[in-house]
């Protein structure tokens, strides 16, 4: 196994691009130095980009929304008062991965590109419509945080591509959103489903929405569907009745180890009631 | 006597110091398992069936050992042969023969220069399988289209015609059974099932192993036993065991689980092979997950009739239970002895069976067999109780065993301390807590016998008057306190001035094992029998100093002092002076006792639990939780409560969510924490403890054992708590969120 340790992304970049074998590269490491150690995942090239200038700053925008670098941990993203007040579903998803010692490691760029379903911090961001800005052989891209997760441990990313930053957009007026996951336990445990919710609100009639839906199909994937249910309304009871049946038609679960397909149709049809209840409060609370 | 006049009697028994192991376990200076090594030391890996059931046809180490650095590769055919009964399945189990038996199974062993190496070499290893039926579940094997796991290995109890995977039956009970159920106004029968779960202790299982060619050994190892490591050992290798001497380390839990054997012969036989280097061996925890000892998994019948005032009339079990592909290791015979013992009851009747499966080889695991029992007998008792509009506390009061009656698996109850629980247990503020929506609250008794057994303890003074215990019973949960406050009360000195030793196979006789709960009970009755001899010579000393007669003088406050006035004017002799100059009077001064420790005294306990259960997702809250338990009396009240509260936690873990799952192929599916789910501690409300103390008459300072009993009332507590919740009644565990929002559901629509 080579390690590197690059000063640029242009240099990651170019590392990555002409290795021929399995490539990973290492931020916080709390996926890919566990299945180095499990001997699930033993690469060849290790690319460590902590060592780039930059990569652990949170910064504003042109446009208002946030730039998040690749290596901000979940514990930096979680004291940072200004992401947590804009965006505290993408916050609270974050802080879900792992222990507290892993929070001071794990990483928003690392989850994504790990490519779980069950990714914790991921339906967060696209519930936002949060951004990845890349950058590879055929030069810069920003990509839509929807558009990178392919299928399990899968991405969309191509050889020799490498992601840069993560960027929130400007929260805007009455905006809310939320995160929940179902696991067994309280902490310390992968999630059987995962809902996020963001909306925005005219007075109490929902104006916008995106939810994005996590271990109940091959990737973390939005429900247009589901956003349609509430779209317009006031988060009634029909709407809500409404949100759990196109959340769970949007729903195409496995059974396995953590839970059983009909069990995680049954929770996603909850949890996403119950996000969308507490995405909506904090919408009304949100200031202009 | 009034409990506390029993506390006030003693200086130090009842009283809270510092563990003396405490500041090196909270500073990393304790040495367990992993931490010993030594120069020249090569490095194990294990190399292990992927299937579940599969002859193996062919082993080729050739690349392996083709490796630079790969120093010895064994296979079975290192291993003597001719080996019979239990060694026989311990060798088996150690590495497969000709068919591995379950996922996991060892089939070969590498020892090299480095870990990494080591585990690139046992990827190297080519084993051709083929691949045979497998089945998992008991009910499953008892089948008679089950595949069989290992023909012929039915002992003689098995009744003509059942599948060659029974290997044991075992019935007994008292009373008229037919006269019993007639009596009863309410007869109900219900099956229970319970999945494996494992002790999940923090620490793998690691050793540091060294052997030559002569047959003499060397092993430093996590272990709750360090004479059983010594015997198997040999055993599976055809080594004397006096020519191997065995220290344990520090160990991070056990549980029961490290009272046998798994992977410590193939350290010592690479070591063997590879020229008498040290060999190191840490498994990992998937390794530890796959290829050690869960407990069994069971599955249970249970018939009851009670009277409409509550008397149990008569009773009925019919339990099975898997311990994987070895005979003996499932605990079906505690199970039995454990399910009714709680409560005297006229006519009862056991029946249970030992099946075979493609399982690791089970283990003990805390109160073996009696949580099991407990889930089944304990629930149907609870459901009946609702039935007949009782409450199930004033019910197991009313037909509680007391001293002197006989007890459901034979023997005559001594002094026993089951009503006194229950009585505090019904006290107690908890109960008064009101309830609100999805709430419920339930309870349940248990049970377990506790163990005395081969013990081996010697006791020195030293030149300062301190004193050294060594013992032979590991410390996994703070013997060393007890050990030591024991001593220093019977001798009358201060705590501190005590060091208790857990010592090497070398130092004492034969020890079994801390298992049983017998270490404060068997070991501390050792060191004070140890401690009075010690003082008896004392004595002897100073009565030769003085002149008098030996039995002129007496010990008092640790030190010796005339008899009375007639013995003579003499200041008190302290020990310190004693120490000081017994090279001048006499020689070294010991105390040394061994025994097969009788006496021992039972423990029951009580639980009550109130839990909230999530109607939309069938999670379940743990709110607070009672654990009533009798101690006998607390050396030390702290550790008792912590045993009290770790038997919970894993009972509780066992009820909710932890199992064994296994895919179709029959591999195991869970084997990280992430996935076998053992409860975090921020799943736990603090576990409210009351220690009664009813003294075990067979004890110096009236010990029963604490560590076992706690396990046994949670699985029941719970299935009855989830029940009071949500009308739904579990009796399959875990209950994990998708089984009880079943449950809910089925109910709902029923």
């Amino acid at each position: 196994m080579r390690f590197h340790t690059p000063k640029t992304f242009e240099q990651a970049a170019t590392i990555a691009a002409g290795a021929s074998g399995l490539t990973r590269f290492l931020a916080g490491g709390t996926d890919v130095l566990v299945q180095l150690r499990a001997a699930i995942v033993t690469p060849d090239d290790l690319i460590d980009l902590k060592h780039i200038p930059g990569v652990k700053d949170i910064s504003r925008t042109a446009e208002g929304g946030w730039r998040i670098g690749i290596a901000v941990s979940g514990a930096e993203l979680g004291r940072h008062t200004g992401v947590c007040a804009d965006w505290p579903g993408v916050v609270e998803g974050m802080q879900l991965v792992g222990s507290t010692q892993v929070q001071g490691r794990a990483t928003l760029v690392g989850n994504l590109c790990n490519g779980s379903p069950a990714a914790d911090s991921v339906p967060g961001m696209m519930a936002a419509g949060a951004m990845v800005s890349v950058i590879g052989p055929q030069g810069s891209r920003a990509v839509a945080v929807e558009d990178i997760p392919a299928g399990p441990s899968r991405t969309t990313l191509l050889p020799g591509e490498v992601i840069t930053a993560i960027v929130l957009p400007p929260r805007g007026a009455h905006g809310g959103d939320a995160y929940l996951r179902f696991i067994p336990r309280t902490e310390m445990d992968i999630a059987v489903v995962g809902v996020a919710v963001n909306l925005r609100r005219d007075g109490a009639r929902i104006t916008e929405a995106r939810i994005a839906l996590g271990a109940v199909g091959p990737k973390v994937m939005l429900a247009p569907a589901a956003a349609q249910a509430i779209m317009g309304t006031t988060l009634d009871e029909a709407a809500l009745a409404a949100l759990s049946a196109a959340a769970i038609a949007a729903s195409t679960p496995i059974s396995d180890k953590r839970g059983t397909a009909t069990f995680r149709k049954d929770i996603v049809g909850v949890l996403v009631q119950r996000a969308a209840r507490i995405a909506y409060a904090r919408a009304e609370g949100a200031s202009a | 006597m009034p409990k506390d006049d029993l506390k006030t009697a003693y200086r130090l028994v009842g009283t809270r110091p510092n563990r003396p192991d405490g500041l090196d376990k909270v500073t990393g200076r304790a040495r367990y398992g992993a931490d010993i090594s030594a120069p020249g030391m090569l490095h194990a890996a294990v190399v292990r069936s992927p299937h579940a059931h599969a002859r193996i046809v062919r082993i080729d180490a050739s690349k392996a050992l083709a490796l630079d650095g790969v120093k010895a590769v064994i296979t079975r055919a290192d291993f003597p042969t001719g080996l019979t009964g239990d060694d026989w399945n311990l060798q088996e189990n150690t590495l497969a023969g000709d068919v591995a038996l379950y996922d996991g199974h060892a089939v070969a062993a590498v020892a090299a220069t480095s870990k990494l190496l080591a585990q690139d070499a046992a990827r190297l290893v080519e084993v051709e399988y083929e691949v045979l039926p497998h089945v998992i579940d008991v009910d499953a094997a008892m089948q008679p289209d089950a595949p069989i796991i290992r023909a012929g290995t039915a002992d003689h109890s098995v009744p003509e015609g059942m599948h060659p995977n029974v290997v044991k039956y075992i019935e007994f009970g008292h009373g008229d059974m037919d006269a019993g159920f007639a009596a009863a106004d309410l007869v109900r029968a219900q099956s229970y099932k319970t999945e494996a779960t494992h002790q999940g202790y923090i620490e793998p299982h690691a050793c540091l192993g060294q052997m030559g060619e002569d047959g003499k050994g060397e092993m430093w190892v996590c272990t709750q036993g360090q004479w059983y490591i010594r015997r198997m050992c040999s055993a599976v290798l055809g080594t004397e065991a006096s020519q191997l001497r065995v220290t344990p380390s520090e160990i991070g839990g056990g549980f029961g689980g490290k009272t046998t054997i798994f992977m410590e012969p193939l350290a010592l036989a690479l070591s063997r092979k590879a020229g008498g280097r040290p060999v190191k061996l840490v498994m990992s925890r998937a390794e530890v997950l796959r290829a050690t000892g869960p407990t069994a998994s069971a599955s249970m019948d249970v018939k009851m009739g009670m009277k409409a005032d509550g008397t149990i009339t008569a009773a009925s079990v019919n339990f099975r239970m898997q311990g994987g592909a070895f005979i003996g290791s499932s605990p079906v015979g505690e199970a039995l002895s454990c399910a009714l013992a709680c409560y005297t009851v006229p006519a009862v009747f056991h029946q249970g069976y030992e099946v075979l499966a493609n399982r690791p080889k089970a283990a003990a695991y805390r109160a073996p067999g009696s949580p099991m029992a407990a889930f089944a007998v304990e629930s149907l008792l609870d459901e009946m109780c609702v039935e007949l509009g009782l409450d199930a506390l004033v019910v197991r009061l009313k037909n509680a065993a007391r001293e002197g009656a006989k007890a459901s698996y034979g023997p005559t109850y001594n002094r026993i301390g089951l009503v006194e629980s229950l009585e505090a247990a019904m006290a107690h503020a908890n109960l008064k807590v009101p309830l609100g929506p999805n709430q419920g609250r339930g309870s349940a008794a248990g049970f377990w016998f506790n163990h005395g057994g081969e013990t081996s303890v010697s006791l020195a003074i030293g030149e300062d008057g301190t004193v050294t215990v060594s013992v032979g019973t590991p410390d996994v949960g703070g013997s060393r306190a007890s050990l030591g406050m024991m001593t220093a009360e019977t001798l009358g000195i201060a705590y501190e001035s005590v060091r208790v030793n857990i010592v090497e196979t070398g130092a004492l006789g034969v020890n079994e094992p801390t298992h049983g709960s017998r270490a404060t009970f068997a070991s501390g009755l050792a060191a004070v029998e140890a401690a009075k001899q010690a003082i008896a010579q004392m004595c002897a000393r100073a009565a030769a100093e003085w002149g008098i007669d030996a039995e002129a003088v007496e010990w008092l406050d640790g030190a010796a002092v005339p008899a009375g006035p007639n013995a003579g004017k003499f200041p008190p002799m302290s020990i310190a002076e004693i120490g000081a100059k017994m090279g001048s009077t006499g020689g070294p001064i010991s105390g040394h006792h061994e025994v097969t420790a009788g006496g021992v005294g039972a423990s029951f306990g009580a639980h009550v639990v109130d839990v909230e259960v999530d109607p939309e997702t069938g999670r379940t809250t743990v709110l607070r939780y009672l654990v009533v338990q009798d101690a006998g009396r607390a050396i030390h009240p702290a550790y008792v409560e912590g045993q009290y509260q770790g038997g919970a936690v894993q009972g509780i873990g066992w009820a909710l969510n932890e199992e064994y799952v296994y895919g179709a192929d029959g591999r195991l599916q869970n084997t990280v924490f992430l996935d076998y789910r053992i409860p975090v501690a921020s799943d736990l409300p603090m576990i409210d403890t009351v220690i009664v103390e009813v003294p075990n008459p067979g004890h110096p300072y009236g010990v029963r054992g604490v560590g076992e009993t706690g396990i046994t009332p949670p699985l029941p507590a719970l299935a009855n708590a989830i029940a009071a919740a949500t009308g739904a009644r579990l009796r399959s565990l875990p209950m994990s969120p998708p089984k009880v929002l079943a449950a809910i559901k089925a109910k709902a629509h029923g």
